[in-house]
């Protein structure tokens, strides 16, 4: 940023430290163990990924852990093809919203493991009902991206 | 409604960055708001104020900052964090209670002033799930763009469309941030972004300064002779969680039925002259007319085709060029209303709609892919 007037930049840098709680604890330690934890509602009966500690709809507790499958469908999906702060890697990628079979919401992840270099190639193959796969890194941290994307399954 | 309320005065700043630090621009903004009116310092009532700290040049709390500015200094003022058109709702109801014959508003953001767009609206995320996987403001209405396209098959191109009426339409607004004459070329091959967006039609990062004055039906009385009148308004908002929702069902849809609803509205498309909806992205105005009920679902791209939106049109949609126009983040909302307002009295000007208008609608939306949105209902 430069402008022509007089400005003042500032930046600020603030530490947190935030708890994770024990359903996230729960859920970013199966991360580790290369699993994807849900839970489910014993009312609605709906499985809930990430699992959460109450079911928003029902508002009540949900206390029944499942393990989810880690393989599901393609939802929604956008080839991200520019840099902003907090990208989760070098564009060009593929953010998507996909669900994992059994459950009974979407799943914020990405999509990769082919070359997405070209825009038309890629929409080509990635359609909305395709199916995928997790492939999990092998240096895993108990963090979301312990599971590196979903491939074409 | 047990009493009215009445919107008597607005005033806003425009949109490109401007030399003036934000609190000599809030106070110049408030100023001109009372001025045209003839009204004190000393004769408001209560203020509401919205903006949100992100958006804010770093400083925490930021309404502590500059209360001075909207000349509550020594009065009753409250914050609304977030979009400004729930800060309407919550000036209308201090009026409604009695306590006040009057509440200023004031809507604040120096967008200039900001990082980018995307990098303040990924704080909108979790630190745990939803930011680590880099989701935005824009990559969420990407999401929603796609899967809207896909199930509708509303085109690129109607979607493109919004960008050239809007942009167009902003050459008439001296307030406007972004504006131009384009094709549907030119806003498909502009810059790659989050496909299918493209830059073109992703909302600027503005400046916006919108202040406005209500009053009780008395009090209006004695400070216009043109007031306009407070007729309906709903909100509602969707869960957190984007996986959770239907990108595609908003609750946009409670929130004017509930407007409607309070404003006695049976059929929105006849009955409301003008509507100036909050669309950060090209294609959400599209979804948004749907949501509004003003055509079926998934009919609003033949709605754009046949030009009904169109300033000229049967039922203008951003006649001030909107948020692609000029995205003022928080202040976005209550711009809306204010361009509905100057519409109601013919001051809009240049962008001034070709039929009477008696009854304009405005909305404001915030979160990802519109988590939350609310809907006013203004008329003479």
């Amino acid at each position: 940023m430069s402008k022509e007037y007089k400005t003042l930049m500032t930046e600020i840098r603030l530490p947190y430290e935030l708890a994770y709680g024990p359903v996230w604890t729960r859920f970013f330690e199966g991360m580790a163990e290369k699993k994807i934890f849900g839970t489910k509602c014993t009312k609605c009966g709906r499985i809930l990924v990430p699992a959460r500690s109450f079911c928003p709809r029902c508002f009540i507790d949900t206390d029944e852990w499942v393990e989810v499958a880690q393989t599901g469908t393609l939802t929604a999906w956008s080839y991200v093809n520019y840099r902003y702060y907090g990208m989760p890697t070098e564009p060009p990628f593929i953010s998507a919203l996909l669900r994992l079979d059994g459950t009974d919401v979407d799943f914020l992840h990405l999509i990769g493991g082919f070359d997405v270099s070209d825009f038309e190639k890629t929409r080509k193959m990635v359609k909305n009902g395709m199916r995928l796969k997790a492939v999990w890194s092998d240096d895993r941290k108990a963090h979301i991206m312990d599971l590196k994307y979903f491939k074409p399954a | 409604m047990s009493k009215k309320v009445a919107i008597v005065s607005v005033a806003q700043s425009a949109g490109p960055a401007s030399k003036d630090n934000f609190y000599d621009q809030a106070y110049r903004v408030t100023r001109e708001c009372l001025d045209k009116v003839g009204m004190t310092r000393d004769d408001l009532g209560t203020v509401v104020s919205a903006s949100s700290d992100i958006f804010h040049g770093g400083i925490s709390c930021a309404n502590a900052y500059y209360w001075e500015t909207t000349g509550a200094f020594l009065k009753n003022a409250s914050r609304q964090d977030g979009e400004s058109l729930f800060a309407f709702m919550y000036g209308a109801m201090r009026i409604m209670t009695g306590q006040y014959d009057n509440c200023l508003l004031l809507a604040l953001c120096k967008g200039s002033e900001n990082p980018e767009n995307d990098t303040c609206t990924l704080m909108f995320g979790d630190p745990f799930y939803h930011r680590n996987l880099g989701l935005t403001e824009t990559t969420s209405a990407a999401f929603q763009m796609q899967a809207y396209m896909e199930k509708y098959g509303v085109t690129k191109e109607q979607c493109a469309k919004v960008a050239v009426k809007n942009l167009g339409n902003a050459l008439r607004n001296p307030y406007a941030h972004r504006r131009g004459k384009y094709t549907v070329a030119d806003i498909l091959n502009s810059a790659p972004a989050a496909a299918p967006l493209t830059d073109l039609q992703i909302a600027p990062k503005s400046e916006g300064f919108v202040a406005m004055l209500l009053a009780s039906e008395k009090k209006a009385k004695k400070l216009t002779d043109k007031p306009v009148w407070f007729k309906g308004y709903g909100s509602s908002l969707d869960t957190y969680f984007l996986g959770d929702r239907d990108l595609l069902k908003t609750q946009l849809r409670t929130a004017a039925a509930q407007a409607y609803k309070m404003a006695g509205i049976k059929d929105p498309k006849k009955e409301i002259d003008v509507a100036e909806v909050t669309e950060p992205y090209a294609f959400q105005e599209l979804l948004w007319c749907e949501e509004l009920g003003f055509c079926k679902p998934g009919g609003a791209g033949k709605m754009i085709d046949k030009g009904t939106t169109e300033i000229s049109g049967a039922l203008p949609v951003n006649p001030s060029g909107g948020v692609l126009a000029n995205n003022p983040y928080v202040s976005r909302g209550l711009q809306r209303l204010a361009e509905g307002f100057l519409q109601i009295r013919g001051e809009a000007g240049e962008h001034q709609v070709d039929k009477k208008v008696k009854t304009a609608l405005a909305h404001g939306t915030h979160g990802f892919a519109g988590q939350c949105h609310a809907v006013a209902i203004i008329g003479v």
